[in-house]
């Protein structure tokens, strides 16, 4: 097997060829800031969270190869301060609203902006009009925190060989929707055993009466940082998430 | 229909207009306006509530279950209340109106800790300096600050009844403001043995110093009767729950009225049918609405909540060092029913007392370490949750459709069932106080020490510090403006005087 050693923030960091830079720095339990990236899934590239300086130019770590010499910065200011801006644009796009958002605790777009320390809004609320799905009998659609991540869509097709989630529209447009002729989710064959029933790294895929049943100091986030817990992020593929 | 000096009459001749705008925060802005004839006579006194909040509208459409965490955010005060009110009320959805054992302590337990922090909260930090002080005196020092100068050992009291109050709210609902900890059908956690005991450590302090504030609110009352026993006193009904024996209870129990006399107007009403007995009537000049009993209709149904109509509307109060209290109030009033605005202030130390006592016995409960937290049985489209907030009765009524969203909420808060008393009592003061005098800083101030005895909601979030900001504009007919008062956020008067 072919290795390689790039620097993230000038640590050495080996590879193996073919490896992305994010695969190689969570081996490496580095933390890059992401969203739409997981572990078992094709990188997409899409939320630019994991934006990182590859050899002077911005990259998205989840999609670049890992190259030999390669010098990466990750955890500064100013790209810090750039993901913070994503964020802050993320938040406004859709209506999050975290003090009764029953994901609040173990939401990856909540635990970043924690980590990134996102203190203010910044942009203007969008507060678009986004109507529940609640025509399932066990699951419950709340498109207003949908970030666009699509693993929804890459779990559906490509695990769950079911195709049950897509995404419509275009621009600032753009929007989740159920494959179901009604448009509900009531009418597809998802399931509580769909491995897209489990992806979402936000509160729009949510298990029925199931919320804040987790008392807090006892989710996801309430006591450890999400940039400290590699093992966490990284074992994602090697179980279902409950 | 219009109470007197609710409405000024057609022949009342030129009227200048005052406005005291905003009065305070509850449940948002609220003002109050005066329309004064030419010979400085009243003519008429409203307290309104501006803001407009929109709960019941914007919780429909969303899942029951995020409901009791989101309610909440109505209040900063006693946001357990909502909490808990509507999660009684999504416990009859869910098929569960019997708690586990141990979900039924820890909810206890954690409005109890709400009543001793909201109690102590509004004695000490929001009242006792109008009440240690005067009502005009010196408005520098007429803060929780001048407390703490003048009077450090009471003012440590308050803070650390209050935070005790809130670390009991802590182990319940996981956070002291807006926490979780009640889920519909149960809780979502219990107690660890280091955290009762954490609590038990503490709580016999409490109830000392519960007794201490019992005792200087009697003492206040014994220095100056006349004042305590007259300031905005009217007569009305009074309206709580009482537990099925009739005892004092704020989280569970039946509807009870009686009469300015004490004399019973509904007993053993059960909460789903609150809405036979109760109606609201809209104003045209209040976004708050103006409940009364249905059965004496507008003009003679309407009712006071809260301590004072709790602690006379029981029949004992089942703790003996609160309930030995309560029998020196009930006697304090000679065989009447006590109306007097200021005497909530003693109501309200007893039941802080009463909740002490019961923290402890709460936590003297096995059941609160248990794990059995949850139960659910056939779900029912209705729901209907009523508890005794620190302000006073407090109704949360949902429908759920088949897809578990909400589709109907109506809610009658503390606030609301206090607002024609309240404007009794604004009325009251303004007559008594008011009349042909010249506008200053502690006259101003008389009316806030009305509104205040109600404790109403989110008073604190603007004068915890005394600093209520007031305004207030002296206009002729044509709405030219004659004089001008303000005090700030910071308490400096400023304005024409002359």
């Amino acid at each position: 097997m072919t290795t390689g050693t790039m620097l993230i923030d000038g640590v050495p960091v080996s590879f193996e060829y073919g490896q992305t830079i994010m695969e190689a720095a969570m081996a490496a339990k580095i933390f890059i800031p992401h969203l739409c990236h997981h572990p078992e899934f094709t990188p997409q590239g899409s939320c630019k969270l994991c934006t990182v300086k590859a050899s002077g130019r911005y990259v998205s770590a989840c999609t670049m190869s890992a190259k030999d010499g390669m010098e990466v910065e990750n955890n500064t200011p100013d790209l810090n301060d750039k993901r913070r801006t994503l964020l802050q644009m993320l938040f406004v796009e859709g209506n999050h609203f975290c003090p009764s958002c029953e994901k609040s605790g173990n939401c990856m777009l909540q635990a970043l902006a924690y980590e990134l320390e996102m203190l203010s809004p910044r942009f203007e609320q969008f507060f678009p009009n986004r109507p529940v799905d609640a025509s399932h009998p066990d699951f419950l659609l709340d498109f207003n925190r949908c970030i666009l991540c699509e693993l929804c869509v890459r779990a559906s097709r490509d695990v769950d060989g079911k195709n049950v989630f897509a995404l419509a529209g275009r621009g600032i447009h753009k929007h989740l929707i159920v494959n179901a002729r009604s448009g509900q989710l009531a009418d597809t064959d998802f399931s509580l055993q769909d491995r897209a029933a489990h992806v979402c790294p936000v509160g729009v895929i949510l298990e029925k009466r199931k919320g804040f049943a987790v008392p807090i100091g006892q989710r996801q986030y309430d006591e450890t940082p999400i940039g400290q817990q590699m093992d966490e992020l990284a074992a994602r593929s090697a179980k279902a998430e409950e | 229909m219009s109470f007197e000096l609710e409405t000024a009459r057609a022949d009342a001749g030129n009227l200048r207009r005052v406005a005291i705008d905003p009065v305070s925060r509850v449940e948002g802005h609220g003002k109050v306006t005066l329309l004064i004839d030419d010979n400085d006579e009243i003519q008429q006194v409203r307290l309104h509530i501006v803001e407009f909040r929109g709960f019941e509208k914007f919780i429909q459409g969303r899942p029951y279950w995020e409901v009791p965490v989101m309610v909440q955010r109505l209040c900063g005060i006693c946001p357990v209340s909502h909490h808990l009110a509507a999660s009684k009320a999504f416990d009859h959805v869910v098929g569960a109106p019997v708690l586990t054992p141990t979900a039924a302590v820890v909810r206890r337990l954690m409005h109890y800790g709400q009543m001793l922090q909201s109690h102590a909260l509004h004695f000490f930090h929001l009242s006792s300096p109008d009440l240690l002080f005067g009502f005009a005196s010196d408005v520098g020092r007429r803060n929780i600050v001048g407390v703490a100068a003048a009077y450090p050992e009471i003012a440590k009291q308050g803070v650390l009844l209050r935070k005790y109050g809130q670390e009991v709210i802590r182990h319940t609902a996981g956070k002291r403001i807006h926490g979780t900890g009640a889920i519909p059908g149960g809780v979502n956690r219990s107690l660890t043995v280091d955290e009762r005991d954490e609590l038990l450590a503490g709580i016999d302090q409490m109830i000392a110093w519960s007794r201490e504030a019992v005792v200087m609110v009697k003492r206040l009352h014994a220095t100056d009767p006349v004042l305590y026993d007259d300031f905005g006193t009217f007569r009305s009904n009074l309206l709580s729950i009482v537990r099925d024996d009739g005892a004092l209870d704020f989280y569970d129990g039946v509807l009870r009225a009686r009469d300015a006399d004490g004399g019973i107007l509904l007993d053993g009403v059960e909460a789903k049918d609150y809405h036979q007995w109760i109606g609201e009537e809209v104003k045209p000049w209040s976004y708050m609405k103006f409940p009364f009993l249905k059965h004496l209709g507008t003009e003679a149904g309407w009712y006071k909540v809260g301590p004072l109509a709790r602690v006379q509307n029981c029949d004992f109060i089942p703790s003996p060092l609160a309930e030995a209290e309560r029998r020196e109030f009930i006697d304090y009033g000679k065989g009447q029913l006590i109306h007097a605005p200021l005497a909530y202030h003693w109501a309200r130390m007893i039941e802080m007392l009463y909740a002490a006592e019961t923290i402890k016995t709460l936590l003297q409960t096995d059941d609160l370490l248990g794990g059995d937290l949850v139960r659910e049985g056939a779900h029912q489209p209705e729901g209907v949750g009523i508890i005794e907030a620190p302000r006073g009765t407090l109704i949360h009524h949902y429908a759920v459709g088949d897809d578990d969203l909400v589709t109907m909420c109506n809610l009658i808060v503390s606030t609301t069932h206090n607002n024609q008393p309240m404007n009794e009592a604004v009325r009251r003061v303004a007559r008594q106080y008011l009349n042909g005098r010249k506008l200053t800083e502690g006259l101003l101030n008389h009316i806030e020490v009305a509104i205040r005895a109600f404790d109403p909601c989110l008073s604190c979030a603007t004068h915890a510090l005394g600093k209520m900001p007031l305004q207030v504009v002296l206009q002729d007919r044509a709405g030219s403006e004659l004089d001008r008062l303000e005090k700030t956020g910071a308490g400096e008067i400023s304005g024409r005087r002359e």
